[in-house]
């Protein structure tokens, strides 16, 4: 099989399992205590945190771990919305962002709160006039992602991050696709990310709260780091994060030039050898190891399904089987067909004769759908 | 404004609607409008975004009486 869906999660890195391995016996200690054990796994705690906080631009003391990115961007948002309440009860979010955002915003908005949801353009990108124009007197937090999670859209973060600050407005930056790839985009107020997604465990998100920013928990009291994240800290699983996120850094350079070259020999293939195929976001401003693609008259589940058939695990965004679900929120802002809607996402492991495989075999799947469908030539 | 053809989807999924109106447009002749009833949430993207892969005008939706979905309106350019 070939694993095509890093962007959901990608397997262990090995630096990972090896540090994990060996915080198991080093680290299992509570790191509030004050004798040996104790400050032995505070002291590795520590040093994690000055790895992560390293890679993303933040001070040690400004990063705490939640149990994964989901739980980051909750408390995140609901976390500055808290502390700016005297400031007013808006928020503005783009169109694009993951479902954990938009649900900490419904949240907010059930207990009397009010959002702006910012569209984007038909690559998925929203225009930072657009979104500094959606800021109110009375907004209380904008939440922007680096990258979009579906199509691979990068956003003007640093556009929209100088508009928030000259309104005196906190920007909350969703970085769960960019962390451990590429350089994260500095002007955040409330950074959010996912260790699994670089390689790391799952069960680790990372909170980042910039010194300055008004913060308060939702949740109950609690002494843990920082007040910031309730319960035991998970001490291995942190270390294992934090190596993953070094090596990750370390071959980011080489790798993501490696992928971004695979992704656009993906980008070009499909669209010249799959007939009535849109490539699908920002062909220049996009991620390094995503592209999605959506296939007229095909049900994209469907193409899941015959695609791990023929050994290639990927994803989609339609939902054309599932009775309960809607297409892609990200797919509809975009204003683009969301029927047979194909992400691949790619991670080191995939070699350039993968890809070459996959390319042969996915105008074969294609034509085989569109020929049981009928749908052939129309 | 009085459809030449309506193609009813209601009740099927993704990629349906879509796939039985590009099936029936051609009995039309150019110049007349399709109405695609369809029930499909996807139906209200997809079907705008076909027209444009395809040459045809998408004129917009109107709501069903008393009945989730909407006809979705095309005129045949093509």
């Amino acid at each position: 099989m070939v694993y095509l869906d890093a962007a959901a999660t990608e397997p262990l890195h090995p630096a990972a399992r090896e540090a994990l391995l060996a915080a198991l016996d080093a680290g299992w200690a509570d790191p509030a205590r004050l004798y040996t054990e104790g400050r032995r796994a505070q002291l590795l705690l520590q040093g994690a945190r000055e790895t992560v906080a390293a890679a993303i631009g933040a001070r040690a003391d400004e990063v705490s771990f939640p149990a994964s990115g989901t739980q980051a961007v909750h408390l995140g948002v609901l976390g500055a919305l808290a502390g700016r309440r005297r400031a007013g009860r808006h928020v503005a979010v783009s169109a694009v962002e993951h479902s954990a955002v938009l649900h900490a915003v419904e949240t907010h908005e059930r207990d009397g709160g009010e959002s702006t949801s910012v569209p984007v353009d038909r690559a998925g990108r929203v225009d930072p006039a657009a979104f500094t124009g959606a800021l109110r007197d009375d907004t209380a937090l904008a939440c922007l992602q680096a990258a979009n999670h579906e199509v691979g859209t990068v956003q003007p973060v640093d556009e929209v991050a100088a508009g928030c600050r000259e309104r005196g407005v906190p920007l909350l930056v969703d970085a769960a696709q960019v962390v451990g790839r590429g350089p994260t985009p500095a002007g955040w107020s409330v950074l959010a990310a996912s260790a699994h997604k670089w390689g790391g465990p799952a069960g680790v998100g990372v909170l980042a709260v910039r010194t300055g920013t008004r913060w308060r928990s939702p949740l109950p009291a609690d002494d843990r780091q920082a007040g910031r994240v309730p319960g035991f800290e998970n001490v291995p699983a942190v270390l294992a994060a934090a190596a993953a996120l070094e090596a990750a850094r370390r071959e980011a350079a080489t790798e993501s030039a490696r992928l971004n070259g695979l992704v656009g020999r993906i980008r070009e293939r499909v669209q010249r050898t799959v007939p009535d195929t849109e490539v699908v976001g920002d062909p220049v401003r996009r991620l390094p190891h995503l592209v999605t693609f959506s296939c007229l008259y095909v049900d994209g589940e469907a193409l899941v399904t015959e695609l791990d058939k023929a050994g290639f695990s990927v994803n989609s965004g339609s939902s054309c089987t599932s009775s309960a679900l809607r297409p892609s929120h990200v797919l509809e802002a975009m204003g683009v067909l969301s029927h047979g809607n194909v992400r691949v996402s790619l991670w080191r492991g995939v070699t350039a004769e993968d890809v070459e495989r996959f390319l042969d075999v996915l105008p074969v799947v294609v034509a085989r759908l569109r020929r049981t469908a009928g749908v052939e030539g129309m | 404004m009085t459809p030449a053809l309506t193609v009813d989807a209601l009740g099927t999924r993704c990629p349906v609607p879509v796939i039985e109106l590009a099936r029936r447009i051609g009995d039309v002749p150019v110049g007349s409008v399709v109405a695609v009833l369809a029930d499909d949430a996807a139906a209200r993207l997809d079907i705008p975004a076909w027209c444009g892969m395809r040459g045809q005008e998408y004129l917009g939706e109107e709501a069903l009486a008393g009945r989730p979905g909407a006809a979705y309106l095309v005129r045949r350019r093509a």
